[in-house]
């Protein structure tokens, strides 16, 4: 089997607040700070294979939109690897450097602020493409008028500026502009948690839409389980920067083995379930500049033991395609 | 006993120059001592507007301009505002998305909540106090001692919206507004909420009106629920009836656009189009050019018809082949 369209190895991101100067003249004088350090994301390792919908699932805070980042080039990994068609993508160079950038393309969950609100949708979808060399300055307008078409906005519109659009129109904006430029790879940050229902479910058949029509790849990144379920082949279980559990969607969904899994599916409020007792678990995510000791869920957990401070579990295997990291994980699975 | 809330052909215009934005355009309900209604509908629906309508916050350009709507056999339409301001917040009380849109930001948690007990209620400020800190404590904040002295911006979003929900229960109110106070929190922090407010509802009696645009929650959470579009109730009844077996195409759109375990990786159903701009209303039936079962006769405005143990606005219900 070839290698993997895209493959992350032990990534971790961390981000430092430097002391100001102030700061700097009161360490010195003894006071006690130091710099701040937020370990967004802490030793993640993925696959994505080519056509596959990957579910990158977690609470605000968890680091899902910083890997997400990540994969898409916008941050750098402070440590770990980040390889696309198995090549090191910080080793690349010139042509294939390009290539790869332009492969993997993001959106954004605000479709009000990732558009700049002072060009016309011509340019906003046909200046980057132009600038590759994938069309040319004579053929934009008609390039530009076959990528909104497949997106499903009329070209006459192309004129206007973004804030003449409504949400799920600006929306397919932002996609079309990330189609400009012939991606293979889609990351998809909360795409669609800013739109209203009916409009959500017309911007999910379109992602379905293009998947098949370009053969596209997906890192689809949602607070959102119903959503990922409906979509996602794989799910992908964030937690405080760690992955606490993948899998397969019907595995993860069905037969989820972590406690905080399990608790997230508890939470997601469904339509079959009436008047029900919403029966949550206590705490809120911890502040990931001071992360609990051990496995980050312990303080919040209702089955933790007393390894589960002292020691971080690892990833392992609970059944064919399905991994999670929890020291109980044989009485849950 | 009259119900709690009676709503009848209630309008709630915009007059502006651009025109009349008719946000609320004719809405009838009525909730029972206890119960929970859920106000369903996309952004424009006029869902909002309805909740202000109510506690008697709408500000010029709008009005209400026709309907009535009684509070425990009250009128409210053209009350005076003295009558409106001491039922605000002691017998109403509304809990908003944005809990910062509640809590003024240079004010500790302790000194609005104790305002708020002061002006409805002749106490003292130390009673006032314990009975601010238990209404925190009820609405699960740990540590609630401690909270009191703090300021909105040292708490969480999850924990702003609990001193919101806090402040919204202090004076025991008989009918809540909750409008989409959990669309901004992560899932297990909703669950949190959406439990509090049950139980507080629960233990007060308190009527609750939960306005969302997640059919979901209000599944999980609503003994009635309303489906609003385009400024009108167009769907309303038993929450189980109304879910399982919707009556208006809207209704029936909306619920196939959920995504849910049954239709993994299917496409999900689409109502086509977008909300109708609420300035320029199509004639008759607002859903028409949305709708795959018009005919003629949606150029006729329907009129709400009960049916089924519901009332609906359409010409061409669901339901209809079925029964006959």
């Amino acid at each position: 089997m070839s290698a993997p369209l895209l493959e992350i190895r032990n990534v971790s991101k961390r981000f430092v607040k430097k002391l100001d100067v102030a700061g700097k003249i009161a360490a010195r004088l003894g006071a006690n700070i130091s710099e701040e350090t937020v370990h967004a994301v802490d030793n993640v390792s993925m696959t994505i294979n080519k056509g596959e919908v990957v579910g990158l699932v977690g609470e605000s805070g968890c680091g899902k939109s910083t890997l997400g980042r990540v994969v898409a080039g916008i941050h750098n990994p402070t440590d770990g690897q980040v390889f696309f068609e198995g090549q090191d993508i910080s080793a690349l160079e010139g042509v294939r450097k390009r290539e790869v950038t332009l492969a993997v393309q993001m959106i954004f969950q605000d479709p009000f602020a990732s558009l700049n609100q002072r060009m016309r949708v011509e340019d906003i979808i046909g200046e980057a493409p132009v600038y590759h060399g994938l069309t040319t300055r004579s053929e934009k307008s008609d390039y530009v008028d076959e990528i909104m078409e497949k997106v499903g906005l009329d070209p006459s519109l192309k004129k206007r500026y973004p804030h003449q659009f409504s949400g799920g129109q600006r929306q397919r904006i932002g996609i079309a502009r990330a189609l400009a430029v012939k991606p293979r790879f889609l990351v998809c940050d909360e795409a669609i948690a800013a739109l209203d229902v009916s409009i959500q479910a017309q911007v999910i058949n379109l992602f379905m839409d293009l998947r098949e029509e370009f053969d596209l790849t997906y890192l689809f990144i949602s607070h959102d389980l119903s959503v990922v379920e409906h979509i996602a082949d794989r799910v992908l279980i964030m937690y405080l920067g760690r992955v606490v559990e993948s899998g397969i969607t019907e595995e993860i969904f069905d037969r989820p083995v972590h406690p905080y899994t399990s608790a997230l599916l508890a939470e997601a409020p469904r339509l079959d379930q009436r008047k029900r007792e919403f029966a949550p678990i206590k705490g809120e995510i911890p502040s990931p500049l001071e992360p609990p000791s051990g496995c980050h869920f312990h303080p919040r957990c209702p089955h933790a033991i007393g390894d589960c401070s002292r020691q971080a579990p690892a990833l392992e295997v609970v059944r064919r395609n399905h991994i999670a990291a929890c020291h109980l994980r044989e009485r849950f699975g | 006993m009259p119900n709690t809330l009676e709503v009848s052909g209630l309008k709630t215009h915009f007059l502006m120059r651009a025109g009349v934005a008719k946000a609320v355009d004719g809405v009838d309900f009525s909730i029972a001592k206890g119960e929970v209604m859920g106000l369903v509908g996309e952004s424009g629906s006029g869902k909002s507007i309805t909740g202000f309508s109510i506690i008697g916050l709408i500000d010029p350009p709008g009005r209400i301009v026709e309907g009535s709507i009684k509070f425990q056999g009250e009128e409210l339409v053209g009350a005076p505002e003295e009558r409106l301001r001491n039922l605000r917040g002691n017998r109403i009380a509304m809990i908003f998305q944005d809990p910062m849109m509640t809590l003024n930001p240079v004010l500790r948690v302790d000194t609005q909540m104790i305002e708020a007990l002061k002006a409805h209620q002749n106490i003292g400020k130390k009673e006032a106090w314990t009975k601010a800190r238990d209404t925190l404590g009820m609405v699960g904040i740990p540590a609630p001692d401690e909270r009191m002295r703090a300021y909105p911006h040292q708490l969480s979003g999850g924990m702003r919206q609990r001193v919101a929900i806090a402040i919204a229960f202090l004076n025991e109110p008989d009918l809540i507004i909750a409008d989409e106070p959990t669309t901004a929190l992560d899932v297990t922090i909703q669950g949190q909420i959406i439990h509090e407010a049950q139980n507080l509802c629960r233990r007060t009696g308190a009527s609750l009106i939960w306005i969302t645009h997640d059919l979901a929650v209000v599944a999980g959470i609503a003994d009635h629920i309303s489906v609003m579009y385009a400024g009108k109730i167009v769907e309303q009844g038993n929450i189980d009836d109304v879910i399982d077996r919707p009556a208006h195409p809207y209704t029936v759109g909306l619920l196939g656009s959920v995504p849910s375990a049954n239709n993994r990786g299917q496409r999900l159903y689409q109502i086509a189009g977008m909300t109708p701009n609420i300035l320029a209303l199509p004639k008759g039936c607002s859903f028409k050019e949305r709708c795959d079962r018009r005919t003629k006769t949606c150029e006729v405005s329907p009129e709400a018809v009960e049916r089924n143990h519901r009332t609906f606005r359409c010409h061409h219900p669901y339901f209809e082949e079925v029964e006959v």
